[in-house]
């Protein structure tokens, strides 16, 4: 392929309409840095129906009032338990199920307003990767196909797609020859996570979401992916929102992290502060939980009792009270938002114990 | 050495274990050679990746293998009985009173129309010939033990409608009622958050000792093993590459697998730093290599190492491994060596209490 031709195609799959598309016109001033990611207070509530009459019986928590932003160049992690909303927060982002209020805007662009982005464009700059490598490909198609089929179907000619599809395949370290034509089921389950990020980056997106894609994969074999993810960062500049329960990982790959608990946000900080001196009561819990690698030091004590509350009805006041071991009787009372405690700067945590003067007896008198 | 004979007499001990699965077009040969000795009271954690033969292996101590197709080869003797001699009958009889096994998925495991209290009497009742009035007594401080809250109220619970963690404890109360004198854990914390983890490792630590069970704990988590495990065994396609005490084997890693595992696993903060991942991939159980399995993506493999699969050579008393250069003394993996500056890093977190 000759390089205009390839330049061609590149220009033509990634062109970018937040940076040549539409207008500036209905961007929302954000403040001197734009992030390219800002989520306002979203919220998103499960009803689990029942009884007789089919009627909303209970409704779910999943994620409630969550407000982040994620920064041009920059890998967001977000850690949690099960349950805590960290996955239906990636979906929400990817607008695969509607969210029941908040926003999310997109490089100064709200996401599905009539002024705003298009689904279909936010698809184009946002793509995910998922846990299951096998369950997100389609099993009837070669793999090149997969590939191919989103640029496809966002009108590239069907000879160009797929020749990106071999570039891509190159870039995450396959041989195209090799492997073009095989099946998921041909493919180990590292190729097959590699596949699944060739297709993301099929679109030429600015942003990869990533829920717990290395996860199901052997250590071995986590070590390449991650490699993979690293350079393809650098070498794409994307930004990455990183899922995932494995808090060694999220060390390991993310400049910011936010941690959630029942469907709120917690803490949310920069990666070396968070983990070397981390606020949140529950934070100190997570990490301590942590194997200690080490059989000379191993865990004496388990550092919280029971499993994570069910979210379907959540503690009033702080989530975390109920296993709190400094919970008092503000906790129960008032829900703490998020705001920068005393002495950081670039943290911001939600726990009446760092507010002063929040009547909480282990908090600063003001 | 202080302790009587008597808890040094192995209460498991395996000899040369092959097993392979038998399929229309090919052999899977899945445990190549594995010889080990398990004292009472004692901990071997059995590391590895998937497909490395772990599982098998344990299921093996149990016959728990598919009979038509599992070709089972070796010496397996559980706390003095000839596993592989056995008849079913015996077998039933053995299983559940000698030797239990806990598995990764309880819900699975367990049965989901029966409540747990049903289904620990029972196991009490068909082993022990107790009544179930006796049973369900037993039942109740089996769950105390576990530290299940609210035992006799737990007891009428249906396995859906426990939490995660008080599955896997109520399994383990099940796998436990006969007082085993060998406990079979297969991964039996990955499906748990790691604030659940770390209280079913504390429990299972606690009730080993208290119960002075010999455990065979299998996981492909490095940090889960340095947690429970008195002794190592890192598994490679099929055979022990490395075994030894834990400290030994996570500290300074002897086989080149080992180090590459341990310095491919992220830890602490490596920010920045490029991940050393091992090239390849494990071999094709259908079609063995000749020589040593792991000399396809070893850095330091020659010639020699592709000629045969090297025996176990023994470094210490109680370290053996399976490389050539290593016992020629020609080599030393380096792994990432817990020296006192990485032990700082580790645990650099300051979690000195609350703000």
């Amino acid at each position: 392929m000759s390089e205009a031709k390839v330049a061609a195609v590149t220009a033509k799959v990634g062109s970018r309409p937040g940076r040549c598309g539409p207008s500036t016109e209905g961007r929302e001033p954000i403040g001197q840095a734009q992030p390219l990611l800002a989520v306002e207070n979203l919220t998103k509530h499960f009803p689990l129906k029942g009884g007789l009459l089919n009627r909303t019986t209970a409704v779910v928590q999943a994620v409630d009032g969550v407000s982040f932003t994620v920064q041009t160049g920059e890998t967001l992690g977000i850690v949690g338990e099960s349950g805590c909303g960290k996955s239906t927060i990636a979906r929400l982002l990817m607008h695969l199920i509607p969210a029941d209020s908040g926003k999310i805007v997109f490089d100064g662009l709200s996401v599905g307003a009539s002024d705003g982005l298009s689904l279909r464009e936010l698809h184009r700059q946002m793509q995910m990767v998922f846990q299951d490598s096998y369950a997100s490909l389609n099993p009837r198609l070669p793999v090149a196909m997969s590939i191919a089929f989103g640029p496809f179907v966002h009108g590239l000619a069907k000879p160009a797609a797929l020749r990106r599809a071999m570039q891509l395949l190159e870039a995450v370290g396959l041989d195209p020859l090799l492997f073009a034509n095989r099946y998921p089921h041909e493919l180990s389950g590292g190729q097959r996570q590699r596949i699944n990020v060739a297709r993301a980056l099929a679109l030429e997106p600015r942003v990869v979401i990533l829920d717990e894609a290395v996860s199901a994969l052997d250590k071995s074999v986590e070590a390449q992916v991650l490699n993979l993810l690293v350079d393809l960062k650098a070498q794409f500049d994307l930004t990455y929102v990183f899922i995932s329960h494995d808090l060694n990982v999220v060390r390991y790959i993310s400049d910011r992290v936010m941690v959630m608990y029942l469907g709120k946000v917690v803490e949310i900080g920069p990666v070396d502060r968070l983990y070397r001196r981390p606020q949140h009561p529950y934070t100190q819990a997570l990490l301590s939980a942590m194997p200690s690698m080490d059989p000379k030091r191993r865990t004496r004590e388990a550092p919280l009792a029971g499993d994570p509350p069910n979210p379907i009805s959540p503690p009033s006041g702080c989530r975390f009270r109920t296993r709190c071991p400094f919970a008092e009787g503000v906790c129960e009372a008032v829900s703490p938002v998020l705001r920068v405690p005393p002495g950081e700067e670039l943290c911001l945590v939600a726990c009446h114990m760092r507010v002063p003067g929040s009547g909480h007896s282990r908090a600063a008198k003001e | 050495m202080t302790q009587s004979a008597a808890a040094l007499r192995p209460v498991v001990s395996v000899e040369n274990l092959h097993v392979s699965f038998v399929m229309s077009d090919a052999t899977v040969a899945a445990v190549n050679g594995v010889s080990f000795e398990l004292e009472a009271g004692k901990v071997l954690g059995i590391l590895g990746e998937s497909g490395s033969g772990k599982s098998v292996t344990l299921r093996a101590l149990m016959r728990l293998l598919p009979p038509a197709r599992t070709r089972i080869e070796g010496r397996i003797h559980v706390a003095g009985h000839d596993i592989t001699a056995m008849d079913e009958a015996a077998l039933r009889e053995v299983r559940g009173t000698k030797v239990a096994m806990i598995f990764q998925e309880p819900m699975i495991a367990l049965d989901p129309v029966f409540t747990i209290g049903v289904q620990i009497a029972e196991t009490i009742v068909r082993h022990e010939g107790v009544s179930y009035g006796a049973a369900n007594r037993r039942a109740r401080e089996l769950l105390d033990m576990v530290q299940i809250p609210s035992a006799a109220r737990r007891l009428k619970a249906y396995p859906h409608e426990l939490s995660g963690g008080m599955r896997q404890r109520a399994m383990i109360a099940l796998a436990l009622s006969c007082r085993p004198a060998v406990l079979l854990a297969d991964e039996p914390t990955t499906a748990l958050d790691v604030t659940v983890q770390i209280q079913i490792i504390l429990l299972l630590r606690q009730l080993q000792q208290e119960l002075g069970m010999a455990v065979v704990f299998v996981t492909h988590d490095v940090g889960v093993a340095a947690e429970v495990a008195d002794r190592i065994a890192v598994m490679y396609a099929g055979r022990f590459v490395e075994i030894g005490p834990a400290e030994a084997v996570i500290g300074s890693p002897a086989h080149p697998y080992t180090a590459a595992l341990l310095t491919s696993t992220v830890l602490g903060s490596m920010f920045g730093q490029r991940l050393e991942a091992i090239p390849g991939m494990p071999p094709d159980l259908r079609a063995m290599p000749e020589g040593c399995s792991f000399a396809p993506r070893c850095r330091f493999a020659e010639n020699r190492c592709r000629a045969a699969m090297p025996p176990e050579f023994a470094l210490t008393a109680e370290r053996t491994t399976r490389c050539l250069r290593v016992a020629a003394r020609e080599i030393e993996p380096a792994g990432p060596r817990l020296d006192e500056s990485r032990a700082a890093e580790l645990s650099g977190t300051d979690l000195g209490g609350p703000l």
